[in-house]
């Protein structure tokens, strides 16, 4: 292979430059709040952790493989949160203040006004960044003052490289910082979607460990203990969130304080498993590359037998789970599939089937085939005389479908 | 899932089709049920963007909101989805049952005999998956509190009359639907997957298109090539071969072909109103800008036809895959239950009752809870008397036991004035019950309630040995044929085949206030009107 002298060098170098490497020509896909999150969602898969880290698309990786992602967002649904989180940003945030003033004490009278600074949402992202960064500083300096920061941009390292976080807003006030999330879902009756909360809840720990690590930032000191530690730095965020809502069927906010500390811990030990991604690197085999560098008409160079080649050769988790929230379901699924793994079934059909892994070994399991004294193929034996029995069926017919 | 459940699973992969997970239908199927395929739009929660209905499958009736967000025609088209459900709902009622029954007096304490009406028939709503039941139960939690002009202070937004009656019956169907065993309004997806296990995970089944692929998979396909088809197959337009069941649309649908007729449509009706304004609402201007409105309307109607239609034909498809299925003998019992709830509620309704509140007070909420725990029970019972392949769900679990009876020794209770019957019955088995020297067990499939106590195990055998202990008649010898015959098969279960009553709840007005007393129910009903802005 014509790559292995620059391979040769890459490996000596640091993990970024490694990943970078394996990314190829093509553009980073940055890492944003949703992707980290989403990585909290399947903790398993190293499949998932290093294209994330390299910032390999894998929606382009996707289509390649010709197993396309079947996401998308309406463009209702889009504009339908643009609404909403611009009637609550109009006139200098007026239709937040209730929520502020009922759920994080801003005081009603107006001789504490709120101040939103100015934090250059057209320039660049490092350039806002640095901006945000100065702008949580000034509020840490006066913590009387009552500050809310709109679309602050705020970096994350994840596996050496920087990950710019936008959050909707986050309040400063006293030297501490709660991050607020806007979402578009409503709360009916008081209750809101579990599911649509629980993303919201790991969206946000991604934002909140990124104030933690600016506030360890500033403190020119790692703190790198658990969220406890964290706490005691000025401008350090709170462990609860601000969830913003429309209240049942209108456009009127509602909020509620939501305690992230479990998510945050899950999305901390993920984050930690991606920055020791050189255990990950390693264990390629030599050339393994993702490039997805397109060629003049658009097309990605990189065949696709290697690019299968390479994406096999990372060890996936594969659960029905993924097939809403990772690009690469449908091809993992067929890989699965293809194995015979149990897990195409779902996630807790391994639990019963205990050391059968395939659905090979289940069925011969089942038609009596087991190896003795394994107790999950006995029950699975005995599921099976159980089934022929009540339809009718005699056990042997079963189990000769099996052996044909 | 159960282990028997994921073996027919396993089983579907090895076949490449779905495969039988009962051998009886567990759920009613009325002869006119109604299929309703409901569409949200993506750009309001619990907005309606169309509904496909009828029980007529060659000729369904469709609603549309052209401008989801316009306020005045989703009460067109609610007031339009009424028209056409609550005719239905009517014509269930249409002849009665006498049911007679006694009621203690009061003052007496005498039984005085009673009369209720109970309706004959009852509506049954099918719909394509949970989550078109959970739009149903959003829109009538919308549209239950509207007030109409008939209201004393209608607002300024009164909805047709008919509109929050229509949200008093969504939300009686489908809360109804949350009592297991009930059949009032059933998904489809959730009655296929209690019949049949596909070869893909229960995540996957919540496609209806999916699911039914494994049932009838093209010639030369597996049941999950086919299932990959439905999900992803798109055509040249890049639109999904197969819409998804809803109640959302697919994006891709919503960017490329939905917004721009949406789009088409706004126009259309700001130039109408424009040359009206200008013209004048007889000019020809206007006359052409009506024509072109009226067009885009048909256009969008066309639209949704088409990506509503595949799911009709898979609702009906399922039902008829459902018929193949002989019903389960304790249907016609929990069909009763079904039309006293829904006959029940038509006289809350006519007793001038106000909606259903947005949250139960704490009593009602106890009620609901212990009602579905009583109904889970009642209907497990019951689909394992049906059906051997659900006894064979307990005897894995071991709580019960089948075999053949291999000896059967007479003996009688002499500690009364009278000997009575108390023979000794030996099973041989392959199960393993839970089974400890002195449980009670019950006979499943007998002529009779008849209970017995395990006298003796032997599992190195396969022998249980139990004393029967009731349901053989008042003599000193058992009633002849009340008992099974050496070498007959029996089962018995370590649970009760009757559901017991649960201890009665105190009625609403003598709960004190620390539980949820009276006044709640009012409170509970927003007073300020909200609205759909
Ligand atoms: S789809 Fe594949 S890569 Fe993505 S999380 Fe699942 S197993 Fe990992």
């Amino acid at each position: 292979m014509n790559v292995t002298r620059t391979e040769q060098i890459v490996h000596a170098a640091d993990p970024a430059r490694r990943l970078a490497a394996l990314r190829g020509g093509a553009e980073q896909r940055g890492l944003d709040a949703r992707a980290l999150a989403a990585l909290a969602a399947n903790p398993g898969c190293r499949r998932r952790a290093l294209l994330d880290a390299a910032g390999v698309d894998k929606t382009a990786l996707a289509d390649r493989l010709g197993q396309p992602a079947p996401f998308g967002r309406s463009p209702f649904a889009i504009a339908r949160g643009n609404i909403f989180e611009a009637r609550l940003k109009a006139d200098g945030c007026a239709a937040l203040l209730d929520p502020l003033r009922s759920r994080l004490g801003l005081p009603a009278e107006d001789d504490a006004p709120l101040r939103v600074p100015d934090l250059l949402p057209r320039s660049t992202p490092a350039a806002r960044a640095e901006r945000t960064a100065r702008a949580l500083a000034e509020a840490v300096a006066e913590p009387a003052a009552w500050t809310l920061l709109d679309h602050p941009m705020l970096r994350l390292t994840v596996a050496g490289s920087p990950a710019y976080l936008e959050p909707d807003a986050v309040v400063m006030r006293g030297g501490r910082c709660t991050v607020v999330e806007i979402k578009s879902f409503p709360v009916l009756d008081g209750v809101a979607d579990p599911a649509k909360v629980g993303a919201a809840a790991r969206q946000a720990a991604v934002y909140v460990l990124a104030l933690q690590e600016a506030a360890e930032h500033r403190a020119g000191a790692r703190a790198g203990g658990g969220p406890y530690e964290a706490r005691e730095l000025p401008g350090s965020p709170e462990t609860s969130v601000l969830l913003v809502c429309p209240k049942d069927f209108g456009n009127r906010p509602t909020a509620e304080l939501i305690d992230i500390r479990r998510e945050l811990a899950t999305t901390r030990r993920q984050l930690a498993r991606m920055t020791r991604i050189e255990e990950l690197l390693d264990a390629l085999p030599p050339g393994t590359s993702f490039d997805l560098l397109p060629d003049a008409g658009g097309q990605p160079t990189r065949p696709v037998v290697e690019l299968t080649a390479a994406v096999e050769a990372v060890p996936a988790a594969y659960s029905p789970e993924c097939l809403s929230s990772c690009e690469l379901g449908f091809h993992c699924r067929s890989q699965a599939r293809c194995e015979g793994a149990v897990e195409q079934l779902g996630r807790g059909v391994r639990g019963e089937l205990g050391s059968i892994r395939t659905v090979g070994e289940a069925l011969a399991a089942a038609s009596g085939g087991a190896p003795l004294g394994d107790e999950a193929a006995a029950r699975l034996g005995y599921a099976a005389a159980l089934r022929a029995e009540a339809l009718g069926v005699p056990a042997t017919a079963m189990a000769g479908a099996v052996a044909g | 899932m159960s282990l028997l459940g994921t073996l027919a699973r396993l089983e579907a992969v090895r076949s490449g089709r779905a495969e039988p997970l009962a051998t009886v239908r567990h759920r009613h199927l009325s002869d006119r049920p109604l299929v309703l395929v409901p569409l949200a739009a993506a750009a309001e929660d619990g907005a309606p963007l169309a509904v496909l209905l009828g029980t007529d499958r060659s000729a369904p009736r469709l609603h549309i909101v052209p401008q989801p967000l316009n306020r005045g025609q989703r009460y067109a088209f609610l007031a339009a989805f009424a028209d056409d459900l609550l005719p239905y709902l009517e014509s269930c009622a249409a002849e009665v049952e006498r049911i007679e029954g006694s009621e203690k007096d009061p003052q007496t304490g005498e039984k005085i005999p009673t009369f209720r009406e109970l309706s004959a028939d009852a509506p049954q709503l099918i719909v394509p998956n949970p989550g078109a039941a959970q739009h149903l139960a959003l829109l009538g939690r919308a549209t239950r509190f509207r007030r109409t002009a008939e209201d004393p202070d209608p607002g300024r937004y009164p909805a047709p009359t008919q509109v929050p009656l229509l949200g008093r019956w969504l939300t009686h169907l489908t809360d109804r639907a949350k009592v297991p065993g009930s059949s009032l309004l059933l998904p489809m997806t959730g009655l296929l997957a209690r019949h049949w296990a596909t070869g893909q995970s229960q995540l996957e089944d919540q496609h209806l298109g999916a699911q039914l692929a494994w049932h009838e998979p093209p010639s030369g396909l597996s049941g999950a090539e086919a299932a990959r088809l439905v999900e992803s197959g798109r055509d040249e337009r890049g639109q999904l071969l197969h819409p998804p069941a809803g109640p959302t649309t697919d994006p891709r649908f919503d960017e490329k072909l939905l917004a721009p007729a949406i789009g088409r449509y706004d126009a259309a009706l700001a130039a109408l109103r424009h040359a009206q304004d200008e013209d004048g609402p007889e000019s020809p201007r206007a006359q052409s800008a009506q024509a072109s409105a009226e067009r885009a309307v048909e256009q969008l109607r066309a639209l949704l036809t088409e990506v509503l239609l595949p799911t009709w034909h898979d609702v009906w498809r399922g039902l008829d895959l459902l018929r193949t299925l002989p019903p389960a003998a304790h249907l016609p019992e929990r069909w009763e239950s079904d039309r006293w709830s829904f006959t029940g509620h038509r006289e809350r309704v006519a007793a001038g009752e106000p909606p259903q509140p947005r949250r139960d007070d704490a009593v009602t909420a106890a009620r609901k809870l212990a009602q579905r725990e009583r109904e889970q029970v009642r209907t497990d019972v019951q689909e394992a008397l049906d059906d051997p392949l659900a006894m064979a769900e307990r005897r894995l679990a071991g709580e019960a036991f089948s075999g053949e009876v291999t000896e059967l020794v007479p003996d009688w209770d002499t500690s009364g004035r009278t000997p009575k019957p108390r023979p000794l019955l030996t099973v041989r088995t392959a199960d393993h019950p839970h089974a400890d020297l002195g449980r009670e067990v019950h006979r499943a499939g007998g002529p009779a309630v008849q209970k017995a106590v395990i006298t003796a195990v032997d599992p190195e055998q396969g022998l249980i040995t139990v004393r029967v202990a009731s349901g053989m008649g008042r003599k000193k010898e058992p009633e002849p044929g009340s008992l099974p015959a050496v070498g007959e098969r029996v089962t018995f279960t370590l649970f009760e085949l009757t559901a017991r009553q649960s201890a009665p709840l105190p009625e609403p007005d003598d709960t004190p206030w620390t539980h949820g007393g009276p006044p709640s129910a009012t409170q509970d009903s927003p007073t300020t009107a909200e609205e759909w802005e």
